[in-house]
């Protein structure tokens, strides 16, 4: 048996972050001790996974980069191998502010997914122009499938309660974009309640969002392709396992 | 052209389409291999739909024949599913190589262990760190 507050698992997918993983993993740590951090090494060639477990945190390192989604979805696995009932996403670059993480986890007494927003009016994160249209359009469609207002699809600080690792587990999708779009549509069209948490973002310790328009229109015709297959896709069942 | 062979080349177009985008939808088929059939099966839909574009786009490069052009677009595409999938297949063998070198680390470590007589004190570190692809 274990005790209620000790099935909280925070998953940090990270691919060379060795400058900050350590920081994130202590950050974390001191913000929700209670809960185990596991770093999910996506193939780094730098010492992402040493400086993490010198850190604390446990490491499960992938063979080979399989990206976020392949990352998250090992994570969910992890989880319900382990009797984690909640999973937390952070990012290993820092931007996410661990502070949330209890925010985002109280949530989840009204939710099976939480999502920290980045544009919903706390702090400043700094993306412009048409990459931001581009979010603000995939926002307005997938509020719609979720049925509540969300303004930041692609955010990547998420916390799953029970339901939602339990559909994750099974049907984490691995594919570009899928770990953010198409997972909200999988949760969305399961029957899962989203709801967000306006949040605010620290900057950013390495690299820039692109500003290129047609950058921009690329990723925004992308993530409509992403959006509308996982609209016709088979609706996921969520298993009940007792 | 008769509307018969009008309605046959639509048809079979769109038969194309439906087969890539249910393919999609059960999974069979990821994303990024269906690209090239995709693109193939919207070009053919709109040649179908309009043959002046056709006819159009061969004079324009200058080509006597509109068909040859068609030949062309598909003997190009053709040679760009295929030498994606010779990459892919490329990319595979080595994600295999590198599982196929963990399972035989892990059974190392694994034999290792077993031969430790007392029971050991902390966790070893993971051998395999900067193991690379």
């Amino acid at each position: 048996m274990r005790p209620v507050d000790h099935s909280v698992l925070v998953v940090i997918p990270a691919l060379n972050e060795e400058e900050s993983v350590a920081d994130v993993v202590r950050d974390v740590r001191l913000g929700i001790p209670s809960a185990r951090c596991l770093v999910v090494d996506d193939g780094s060639s730098d010492r992402t996974g040493e400086r993490a477990r010198a850190a604390g945190a446990s490491v499960l390192t992938l063979p080979y980069n399989l990206g976020v989604g392949g990352a998250m979805r090992a994570g969910f696995r992890f989880a319900r191998s382990n009797g984690f009932s909640i999973v937390v996403q952070v990012d290993a670059d820092g931007q996410h502010d661990p502070a949330a993480i209890l925010q985002l986890i109280e949530g989840l007494s009204s939710a099976d997914l939480m999502i920290g927003a980045r544009f919903a009016g706390v702090g400043d994160y700094g993306v412009r122009g048409p990459r931001r249209w581009a979010m603000r359009a995939l926002a307005a469609l997938m509020s719609n499938v979720a049925r509540t207002r969300l303004t930041d699809v692609t955010s990547g600080f998420k916390a799953a309660g029970p339901r939602a690792v339990a559909l994750f587990a099974d049907n984490f999708p691995a594919e570009y974009l899928g770990d953010t779009i198409e997972a909200l549509v999988i949760a969305a069209r399961a029957g899962l309640t989203i709801r967000q948490l306006p949040v605010a973002m620290r900057k950013r310790q390495a690299g820039t969002p692109s500003h290129h328009p047609i950058k921009a229109a690329a990723y925004l015709t992308r993530a409509c392709a992403a959006f509308a297959l996982a609209m016709i896709r088979p609706r996921a069942r969520l298993e009940t396992r007792s | 052209m008769s509307p018969a062979t009008y309605a046959f080349g639509i048809v079979a177009a769109v038969l194309a389409l439906i087969a890539i985008i249910e393919l999609m939808r059960r999974g069979t088929l990821r994303e990024r291999h269906a690209v090239w059939w995709f693109v193939g099966g919207l070009l053919s839909l709109i040649i179908a739909v309009f043959p002046q574009t056709l006819t159009w786009t061969a004079k324009a490069l200058g080509i006597a024949v509109p068909t040859n052009l068609v030949f062309f677009v598909a003997i190009g595409l053709l040679f760009l599913v295929s030498l994606q999938y010779g990459a892919e297949l490329t990319r595979v063998e080595a994600k295999l190589r590198a599982l196929a070198e963990r399972a035989a680390f892990h059974e190392h470590r694994l034999e290792e262990l077993e031969k430790r007589p007392e029971p050991r004190h902390g966790q070893p570190q993971d051998s395999t760190d900067g193991f690379d692809e």
